[in-house]
């Protein structure tokens, strides 16, 4: 799975891109802490505009960087999360622990922003 | 009920094949033009079992991973996803929510959770050092009628 990632003062935003199962989570995950832990940033916004499937292996690989950014205080927001992937996030519970904006609420804001 | 038709597919446990296994099953059953949604769930679902062979059947080794599909009269489907692995001490543990033996491999414990939130019914057979099979069957929905 290819991803981008890139920084803004204390934002770090990962764009993934393509599939989100355990074999691309394995890639991923090394990636993303080494930075993480290299730059500390305040906010950590994952990016799922991009993303065309994801199972529970995506849960892990969300809770598992949540854990490391919440152990310094940072705070990570889920970006442009379709109904499907809700569906995945709802069975872990996922929307109690981290803000997750949906599809249609970016659209909105960016629009409104426009105007 | 009658089958319909059927497909059988047999790989080897490697990582790289969980995109390819679920991506054929959703290609298969795609022929009963099934919505979005359903083709997501289904695939979703293989992907969950397809990945618990790898991670957990097969740990320290590859073995061969077999599918079959069949689709019935009813539009129901029924994949079957099975393994010669190292097998399930307690299923009944095994399925529960967030149970899980790998958390320091960041294994949420929700394969099963997923298979059974995405499916009608998810049964599973497993016999310790012989294997496990999961069976999946969701039924998808009727087709609209052309005025």
């Amino acid at each position: 799975m290819l991803s981008k990632i890139s920084f803004d003062e204390n934002t770090m935003t990962v764009n993934f891109m393509g599939d989100i199962d355990h074999h691309s989570s394995r890639q991923i995950r090394g990636e993303v802490d080494k930075l993480i832990l290299e730059k500390m940033p305040k906010h950590l916004i994952f990016d799922f505009k991009e993303v065309s499937f994801m199972d529970s292996s995506g849960i892990g690989l969300i809770m598992g960087r949540y854990k490391l950014i919440n152990e310094y205080g940072g705070g990570l927001e889920l970006l442009n999360v379709s109904p499907y992937l809700k569906k995945v996030m709802k069975i872990a519970g996922l929307e109690s622990i981290v803000k997750i904006s949906n599809a249609e609420q970016i659209t909105t804001s960016q629009s409104e922003g426009l105007n | 009920m009658k089958t319909q038709n059927e497909m059988k597919l047999t790989f080897q446990s490697l990582s790289v094949n969980e995109g390819f296994a679920r991506s054929a099953v959703a290609s298969f059953i795609s022929m009963l033009d099934p919505t979005v949604s359903e083709i997501a769930d289904i695939k979703t679902a293989v992907s969950e079992a397809v990945t618990n062979c790898i991670v957990h059947a097969y740990r320290d080794s590859v073995g061969v991973i077999y599918i079959h599909t069949k689709i019935l009269e009813d539009r129901r489907v029924l994949i079957k996803i099975r393994d010669r692995g190292c097998g399930i001490e307690d299923v009944e543990k095994a399925m529960e929510p967030l149970f899980t033996t790998q958390s320091e491999n960041e294994r949420s414990g929700l394969g099963f959770s997923v298979m059974q939130s995405f499916c009608d019914k998810v049964k599973v057979k497993s016999k310790l050092n012989k294997g496990t099979s999961v069976l999946l069957e969701k039924r998808l929905s009727q087709k609209e009628k052309i005025k």
